[in-house]
């Protein structure tokens, strides 16, 4: 299986090869998607992680132990649907392709499991109708 | 065969009138000829919901006591035309307040459709007959005189396509525009347009009456930069922005889901407002017209990134189906404004008309012909 998972990193625990004991502890697979430093506060990586699914809950379980928050992507990024108007101006810079609109209904589409947290759909969107759940 | 507007109001008020959208006729001259058409349908509904930033609103606020001459005027800090007498003002869809350029005009037009209360602030000089010098109180659209919407420049024929081939991206009224053209944006209805079914406008002219933003509006004169010399493609369809149309009605009929404000980042505020245009098949040309697919639609490609340089051309549906070849790499397309809603004003229209409360009106003046633009020269 493949999950996405955002894994923060705070303050002074930069020193750990936490990704190198994700391989070599529990054979986990992975991409690094984004990686974000704020020097001195913390540290970000989204991480697509490919194993089966004991060892991906091993593994969470395991950084969670190291001190580091782990969470899952699909909620970091926020859309009110509600209020949504299918103009599309969001897929244009969409390129992981978690929002789309096309034929037949021309409604807006988002798939958070294809997101990459790129957040370039909450200065897209017209509306505004896009959030994050953290500052930068 | 013709027919005329009479012989087709007769039809609606029996409800004996066969109207289709501007898809549906589409569809349906893949098999048939225009005369078959002509013989089967009397009006075509067509329709878009898109950004348009020439747009706006006359408010007339009514006097205070003492009364005042608004000689500049705030609506929920916005700062908006105080040159418009005493007590009326002309919102302008991009008005903003630099320090919060995210809300302007066109979200105060929406919050007042919306039912919400305005804070209104404004200032005079103080005169004889106008004693007051500042005034400030809250506005609904209950508590004013009048509530016109009034776009100066909406529903363009046709509209060229962005990309962008410099090396930085590009915030624009066109979206945002990815470097080395990693994406294009495209902003007509298509097929659906209006003024891409009538492209000469034989049957819209000052008096049309419309769908404008969920009640009944009028074509009140051609829009502005109303452009007749864009060169024709195979099909008579004008490439790039051409023809545009200048629209009024009352804004205490409007639904927000038919307008609403909205921010282009880095660019401003701007408006979608949503219009539909009911097309009388009068003759078989009309039928011709109206039969019109995306495929025999082309415009522009034009590179914001690079002065607005013309660098190709493609059709609507090489845009509808998400990408287009150039220079042999794939562009992702995205489109600006709102196929959906479009699709669902074209059929509240039809329903108007098919039940009998909604009539077509002839022109009461044609639109211009043989229109240019000018450019703005600097000669100070």
């Amino acid at each position: 299986m493949v999950r996405k998972v955002v894994v923060t990193f705070p303050a002074g625990s930069a020193g750990r090869s936490l990704t190198y004991e994700l391989i070599k502890k529990f054979d986990i697979m992975f991409s690094i998607i984004k990686a974000d430093i704020d020097a001195g506060r913390r540290g970000k990586l989204v991480l697509e992680l490919d194993a089966d699914e004991d060892r991906i809950r091993k593994a969470i379980k395991y950084m969670e132990e190291s001190g580091v928050e782990v969470s899952p992507l699909e909620s970091k990024i926020k859309y009110d649907s509600t209020l949504c108007i299918s103009c599309g101006a969001c897929t244009s810079s969409c390129l992981s392709g978690a929002l789309s609109i096309k034929a037949p209904d021309w409604k807006l589409v988002f798939q958070p499991d294809k997101c990459i947290l790129c957040k370039l759909c909450l200065t897209a969107c017209p509306l505004r109708l896009f959030s994050t759940e953290f500052a930068d | 065969m013709s027919k005329t507007y009479e012989e087709i109001n007769d039809k609606i008020r029996k409800g004996k009138a066969v109207v289709l959208t501007a898809e549906e006729v589409s569809e349906m001259a893949r098999t048939m000829s225009a005369k078959e058409i002509l013989d089967r349908v009397d009006v075509v509904t067509t329709a878009t919901f898109g950004a348009m930033c020439s747009s706006g609103a006359f408010l007339n606020f009514g006097h205070a006591d003492p009364p005042i001459r608004m000689e500049r005027i705030e609506l929920n800090g916005v700062p908006v035309s105080g040159g418009l007498a005493a007590v009326d003002t002309y919102v302008g869809a991009t008005d903003c307040n630099p320090s919060n350029p995210k809300y302007g005009g066109a979200h105060i037009i929406e919050d007042l459709i919306a039912g919400k209360e305005v804070e209104l602030e404004a200032w005079g000089k103080g005169t004889d007959c106008y004693p007051r010098k500042h005034i400030r109180t809250s506005i609904s659209l209950d508590t004013i005189n009048e509530a016109i919407l009034c776009n100066p420049r909406n529903a363009y024929q046709n509209y060229n396509v962005a990309v962008n081939t410099s090396d930085r991206t590009l915030y624009t009224y066109m979206g945002t525009l990815l470097p080395h053209m990693k994406n294009a944006s495209y902003s007509s209805a298509g097929e659906l347009s209006p003024l891409l079914n009538d492209p000469e406008c034989r049957t819209i002219g000052l008096g049309t009456r419309i769908f404008l933003c969920g009640t009944q509006g009028y074509v009140v004169w051609n829009g502005t930069q109303f452009n007749c010399s864009k060169p024709l493609n195979d099909y008579g369809v004008p490439m790039g922005n051409a023809r545009t149309l200048a629209v009024m009605g009352e804004m205490r009929q409007m639904s927000t889901e038919y307008i609403r404000g909205a921010y282009f980042e880095k660019y401003g505020v701007t408006m979608y407002v949503g219009i539909g245009v009911p097309i009388p098949l009068l003759d078989e040309d009309m039928a011709a017209r109206v039969s019109i697919r995306n495929s025999q639609i082309d415009t522009f490609i034009e590179d914001y990134g690079n002065r607005g340089e013309i660098i190709g051309r493609t059709n609507y549906e090489q845009l509808r189906s998400g990408e287009f070849e150039f220079g042999g790499h794939k562009i992702h397309t995205a489109p600006l404004s709102s196929l959906d809603k479009a699709r669902r004003i074209a059929s509240v229209l039809k329903q108007w008309i098919s039940d009998g409360c909604f009539e077509l009106t002839a022109p009461v003046r044609p639109m211009p012909t043989g229109t240019s633009l000018k450019g703005l020269a600097e000669n100070m």
